[in-house]
């Protein structure tokens, strides 16, 4: 049975175990029905061209792994980000972790999905939000149709939330493989702000394939700053697929960090329905192995007057391969859009691999619309530069490679955060020099 | 302190240097005059270890050691400074954040540990000062968008910082107003001791006024054609280098 088959009839079982209001079970169904008609992606699909989910799909999934593995919290403890005093919401193979999370209701709801999608007091939102962002893609389909569990986050109006949240997968490899479908439901009210780092964490050597969906709501004036570092294990793949809508001067980023993982696609998609509304995209991609990372980004400039700024920088190593696809569509009545977009690489090895392509939809006349794509190697003149001032050459190319990078790590708000992923980056490149005096 | 035995180096296929010998002794300032092409920037990226150039012939040795074999990383640990007549622009890497990574890697080389950061802190405040340098500026980008005078001015902090044995100035005046001048040449001469050397590489008497030399050599056609005292400097000022080459037959 491949694993479409196991998948679809593995939902007559869930849809059964489920207690659920009707909203979410009519969304449910549809959603497996779509999944059913349009199966995974393959190659033939253009926004899937240089991806291919072939190999993954051929591991025997365990679609619903065991549940209670006792993980302790000294196992775990490096993967927190600890110097921030921070509310966490922890998973171990799916399955929601009290004892290492740290939630809340008081002033603000910071809990689990399973909760909000059970109880009449989140009705409500779940009626108005939830699925309302998510696009009816195959992956996001069939996230949806097993949706269950996840981070639920709602932020009344007028809050300054000082204590980031942290959401944190954890997968144990209890059984041979694994397939998670985690769902993020994230509302933001006006003049509210909130910053929220993600991570996916295996903690074994068994394959993972985590097919994931974050919806965000950010309302008139609200700030939301979300961070994700993909660093996880070599086995373990990642389709990431986040969509956020914006009200009327609302300021969203999102910042990628790609380090660890076989497979990493980032379906990142931004709807802009307001004016004076500013989106941020950004990311660092940095790989090696046979590693393959995938940008797929969408901004959709609707309204008048907004802003989008995307940075994206690769470094692709070894046989690693790397995929941008940024997508900017700018609507007829959005005019004074600013729309810039860069993607640049740096290729340190013959065989690795970047497929780059800005794709741009302007209907509107009156706007400012940039892209640049550039695919490079480290400048050998500043190389030699460096190494004749006694950095070995090791040390230079990294400090090269950092700096190339520091567009957007400079933009990351949370100094600790920052921190860990400059310590994250001097690993990776396999140097112990502190980048960031 | 450096010994050039017939040394003889270019790029592929194109020879360059023919067969250089020049010998710089602790307490010394050298300096290598000559008009353009005539082989003196590629005589201090050798010395400094440029991968590019391929040395056929000869030997580059300092302090009793053969280096030609050794990566510029290594030359620099081993007390050789070069100052670029072009330094390059590195975006996104502070100067302090720079030659912090220079001292520390320097030091590692030697066995040593990290340099204290009260300690760096410290030595990054008497040097710019020195200089003349701006705080400011030691918190922007190596190089970027640096003015001429400001690129040569970095490039002598990083030498005071790094307290090399052997400095060697590529056409450090190129560039240079006469303030900028006298702000360089200054530092030079405060850092200059009995125990390391200085060779100054220029086309022009100018830095010379500032940096007086002990020995002048006159580099024509990949060969060192004539040496002197300061005189030989003033000489080349008043008459060109024409007379040169009609001495040597070139």
């Amino acid at each position: 049975m491949d694993l479409k088959e196991k998948l679809l009839s593995s939902f007559l079982v869930f849809e059964n175990q489920t207690e659920i209001d009707s909203y979410v079970s009519d969304v449910r169904n549809d959603a497996i029905k779509m999944f059913e008609k349009k199966g995974f992606p393959t190659k033939k699909d253009e926004a899937w061209k240089y991806t291919s989910l072939n190999k993954l799909l051929k591991e025997d999934y365990s679609v619903f792994p065991k549940q209670e593995n006792a993980l302790e919290y000294r196992d775990v403890e490096k993967y927190f980000i600890h110097d921030i005093d921070s509310y966490k919401i922890i998973f171990v193979d799916g399955k929601y972790s009290s004892h290492l999370s740290e939630t809340t209701h008081d002033g603000l709801d910071v809990c689990l999905m399973s909760a909000a999608l059970n109880k009449p007091k989140y009705r409500l939102v779940i009626e108005n939000y939830f699925n309302k962002a998510a696009t009816t893609d195959s992956l996001p389909s069939l996230n949806t149709a097993f949706s269950k569990e996840g981070a639920y986050i709602h932020i009344p109006k007028g809050k300054i939330i000082e204590k980031p949240i942290q959401i944190i997968h954890f997968s144990t490899g209890n059984e041979s493989a694994t397939m998670l479908q985690p769902r993020n439901l994230i509302v933001v009210e006006e003049n509210s702000h909130v910053q929220i780092i993600e991570c996916h964490q295996s903690l074994t050597s068994n394959p993972v394939l985590t097919n994931s969906v974050t919806e965000i709501f950010a309302k008139k004036r609200a700030i939301v700053d979300y961070y994700k570092i993909q660093n996880d294990t070599q086995e373990a793949s990642l389709i990431d697929n986040t969509f956020i809508k914006q009200k009327q001067e609302s300021i969203v980023s999102v910042h990628t960090f790609s380090f660890g993982g076989k497979l990493i696609r980032n379906n990142l998609n931004f709807y802009q329905e307001g004016e004076r509304i500013d989106s941020t995209l950004k990311g660092v991609t940095i790989i090696g192995n046979k590693q393959h990372v995938d940008h797929n980004t969408l901004v959709h400039h609707i309204e008048p007057n907004c802003e989008s700024h995307q940075d994206y920088k690769g470094i692709f190593g070894d046989s690693a391969t790397g995929v941008f696809n940024g997508k900017v569509v700018v609507e007829k009545e959005a005019q004074k859009t600013n729309a810039f977009q860069a993607n640049n690489n740096i290729l340190i090895s013959d065989k690795a691999t970047i497929n780059t392509k800005p794709q741009l939809e302007i209907f509107a006349d009156d706007v400012k619309c940039s892209h640049g794509c550039t695919v490079g190697q480290l400048d050998e003149s500043a190389l030699f530069y460096m190494r004749s001032r006694g950095i070995p050459e090791k040390e230079a190319k990294a400090l090269l490679m950092y700096a190339f990078s520091n567009n957007v790590l400079s933009s990351v708000k949370i100094p600790e955060l920052k921190h860990r992923i400059t310590k994250i980056i001097a690993n990776q490149l396999g140097v112990n020099i502190g980048f960031d005096l | 302190m450096l010994k050039i035995e017939n040394l003889h180096a270019g790029v592929e296929d194109k020879s360059i240097l023919k067969g250089i010998n020049l010998e710089v002794k602790a307490g010394e300032v050298h300096a290598i005059m000559g008009p353009n092409g005539s082989g003196k920037s590629t005589l201090s990226s050798v010395i400094a270890g440029k991968e590019e150039y391929e040395v056929s012939e000869g030997h580059i040795i300092f302090e009793g050691e053969d280096i030609e074999e050794l990566e510029a990383d290594e030359r620099a640990h081993k007390g050789i400074f070069m100052s670029f007549q072009y330094p390059v622009e590195i975006p996104g890497v502070s100067v302090t954040n720079f030659i912090k990574t220079a001292i520390n890697e320097t030091r590692k080389a030697k066995g040593l540990e990290d340099m204290p950061a009260k300690d760096m802190l410290k030595l990054i405040r008497e040097k710019s000062d020195l200089l003349e340098i701006d705080r400011k500026f030691l918190s922007r980008s190596l190089n970027e968008g640096f003015s001429g005078g400001e690129k040569k001015r970095n490039e002598i902090f990083q030498m005071a910082m790094l307290e090399p044995k052997l400095a060697i100035l590529d056409e450090t005046d190129s560039g240079l107003d006469i303030d900028a001048l006298r702000i360089v040449a200054n530092g030079v001469n405060k850092l200059k001791s009995k125990n390391n050397a200085v060779i100054v590489i220029t086309h022009y008497q100018r830095l010379l006024d500032y940096i007086v030399p002990d020995y002048v050599h006159v580099l024509h056609n990949g060969k060192i054609v004539k040496s002197g005292s300061k005189e030989l400097a003033h000489e080349l000022e008043e008459k060109g280098y024409d007379w040169i080459k009609e001495e040597v037959g070139a």
